[in-house]
């Protein structure tokens, strides 16, 4: 499976002289991918792993063909990074920083729509087909290439996930991040049509949790004709109503957004629910 | 972060949105700059305060002293009243309700208007609500406006104050970083004025950073959550007597759900985070040690917060006794090799098996 990135696309990441940014392409060229270049504005001619960084993406995107980006640059900058990229001609954006305003993801999104490309994020893990290529913090070690696909609103409980399956022999065809904050660039629903047109993702696991309705559009596609079989797990059925539970996006408000509510939407749409996160390895292997 | 009432009537003023002459007060008043009748409301950032007996209409200095004394000190939610808001009574003609909120499922700023001012908008018919969804570069623009007047069916003498309160809107949500901006109701008046009775302003505890004013408001948090919010850990008090640390909010909550399908009860839910600070670590064993806890279990699944940074604040902390609980730690992911060679001869032997883990705390604190 190649949405987004594959072995062959010139990945730059935004903010590679950073802790994370450094320690992150350093994984991301061992797992296989193609980092082409860095930015840090002021600290262009400088390398990082080995990989040329530049004072600015246009700069980047001139020199090396760079077409996809990995944004690590901390939140307050993180708008005009994801602005610069877009002006630069990047196609696709994988937007890992936490704590984005909302505001400000609601005007990347907004512009990423007009200009054609495709967002996935704020604060997600990235996405990764293992044998091929990876853009973001999924841990490495974890992933094991096989036909499930994976796609969650969470970071580490991917990773939870994904370890439990590939140590049960599952691998992965890709595995997405969408997210965790209010406002995602792309959603459930486009990454299962995605999935569904996939030739390697035979089955999906769908981790989605409390807050939003994003599982419930899911669902919907789901019974409208989606027929690899899905198995879903939902984090934050002990979650109390009112109270964000770490994620920006993770709060059950009047009543809306429940665990119980996702859960329901998903089994009358046909897809297997996994009580806890650790049933879901039995639950792929029986189907 | 939810303000309270009068101050989201304060950010009203900013923007030009017409409020009732009022007064705040912490009790012992018993004249008014306004004649009565008079409404004193009591000031707490969350809901349900008329239910719970904190909004009281009053007619004389005495009815007023009474109506402070017994609203100042009362517990609404869980918040004790400190201030009170008194305001005039606006009489109406009608009501009308107009807010601005993040539409999740768009992604885009959503303005609601509604005839059916006053009532909880949940309660409120689909058929009766009228929409626009808003780009975020183009802003308000005149032909959502007059969409939305035509709509409502407001007249002409109070359109253009209509517009003016909705652009109002628009621009508080924006400048302020609003996750929702409501009125409930906008009173039209008699007269055709149209006055803000209440006010619903909440910000986006992620743009803090740009508002520094905002910061000193308290919120709806108790005092320990403020606490970790001070120290950029998210934690939330729950019932039971296991304290959970995780990494990542996923995470945290699937270790809840797998505790509550063992037998086990959750008593605060700490999310560390993408932290790679091992004081971080030390903190929220801090935290953890008020929450008074039978055990705690640590879930780390290292990617951005890396697992040998854990150890080292779990080894700091227990160093220094900032904690005395019993640990139960399962730690796996980036360096997690690391991890287990630094914890020898701690004590603390960790766990790469989460199921294991859950089923030792359980033990721990059901005291078997």
């Amino acid at each position: 499976m190649s949405i987004l990135i594959d072995e062959k696309s010139k990945v730059l990441i935004q903010g590679i002289t950073g802790h994370q940014g450094t320690f992150h392409s350093q994984k991301m060229i061992e797992f296989g991918t193609k980092v082409v270049a860095g930015v840090t504005p002021g600290k262009g001619g400088q390398t990082v792993n080995g990989i040329p960084v530049f004072d600015s993406v246009r700069a980047a995107v001139e020199e090396t063909g760079a077409e996809v980006s990995g944004i690590f640059v901390p939140a307050p900058f993180a708008l005009d990074a994801a602005i610069e990229a877009m002006d630069a001609g990047i196609t696709s954006l994988v937007v890992i920083t936490e704590h984005i305003p909302v505001q400000d993801a609601m005007r990347i999104v907004s512009l990423a729509d007009r200009s054609g490309v495709r967002v996935i994020g704020p604060n997600t893990p990235g996405i990764a087909s293992p044998g091929k290529a990876k853009l973001g913090i999924i841990p490495n070690h974890i992933l094991k290439k096989g036909d499930v696909g994976v796609v969650s609103r969470s970071g580490t409980l991917t990773y939870e996930i994904v370890d439990l399956l590939s140590r049960a022999g599952i691998g992965q065809s890709t595995c997405i991040g969408i997210g965790g904050d209010r406002v995602s660039g792309t959603d459930f629903v486009e990454v299962l049509e995605l999935f569904k047109k996939d030739k390697q993702t035979k089955r999906v696991v769908l981790i989605g949790e409390i807050g939003g309705s994003a599982e419930e559009e899911a669902a919907e596609f789901i019974s409208k004709g989606f027929t690899k079989p899905v198995t879903a797990y939902i984090a934050g059925k002990s979650a109390p109503q009112g109270k964000r539970m770490g994620h920006a996006g993770a709060i059950v408000s009047r009543g809306t957004g429940t665990a119980e509510g996702k859960i329901k939407a998903l089994k009358a749409a046909g897809a297997e629910v996994a009580g806890t996160a650790v049933d879901i390895v039995r639950l792929v292997k029986r189907g | 972060m939810n303000l309270l009432e009068f101050e989201g009537k304060r950010l009203f003023i900013d923007y030009g949105i017409p409020i009732p002459e009022g007064v705040l007060s912490r009790g012992g008043l018993s004249q008014l700059p306004f004649g009565y009748p008079a409404v004193v409301k009591a000031q707490v950032p969350v809901g349900g305060r008329g239910k719970a007996g904190g909004v009281r209409t009053v007619n004389s200095g005495a009815e007023l002293e009474a109506a402070l004394g017994g609203i100042i000190g009362m517990s609404i939610g869980g918040h004790r009243v400190e201030e009170a808001l008194i305001e005039r009574m606006v009489e109406g003609g009608g009501e009308l309700y107009v807010s601005v909120s993040v539409d999740r499922s768009k992604g885009r700023p959503l303005l609601m208007v509604s005839d059916a001012g006053g009532m909880d908008i949940e309660s409120v018919p689909e058929g009766r609500i009228l929409k626009e969804w808003i780009d975020p570069w183009v802003g308000l623009r005149p032909f959502a406006l007059r969409n939305l007047i035509a709509g409502l069916g407001i007249d002409s003498g109070s359109s253009g104050q209509f517009k003016a309160i909705l652009q109002g809107v628009w621009h508080l949500f924006q400048d302020m970083d609003a996750e929702l901006v409501e009125i409930n109701p906008l009173i039209v008046t008699k007269e055709g004025r149209l006055v803000a009775a209440d006010s619903k302003v909440v910000i986006d505890d992620d743009a803090l950073f740009r508002h520094e004013e905002l910061k000193k408001s308290a919120g709806e948090m108790t005092e320990l959550e403020r606490k970790a919010r001070d120290a950029g850990i998210s934690f939330v008090q729950l019932g039971g007597d296991i304290g959970v640390i995780a990494n990542g909010a996923g995470l945290t909550m699937a270790t809840l759900d797998i505790l509550a399908a063992r037998g086990g009860k959750g008593g605060a839910f700490l999310d560390l985070g993408g932290t790679d600070d091992p004081e971080q670590v030390r903190r929220a064993f801090l935290l953890m040690k008020e929450v008074k806890p039978k055990a705690v279990l640590i879930n780390i699944f290292g990617g951005i917060t890396k697992c040998d940074t854990v150890a080292q604040g779990l080894l700091q902390a227990l160093g220094d006794g900032s904690t005395d609980i019993p640990i139960v730690a399962r730690i796996k992911g980036v360096n997690e090799e690391k991890a287990v060679e630094m914890l020898k001869g701690s004590g603390i032997k960790p766990m790469l098996s989460l199921d294991e883990a859950i089923k030792a705390v359980v033990n721990i604190s059901s005291g078997a």
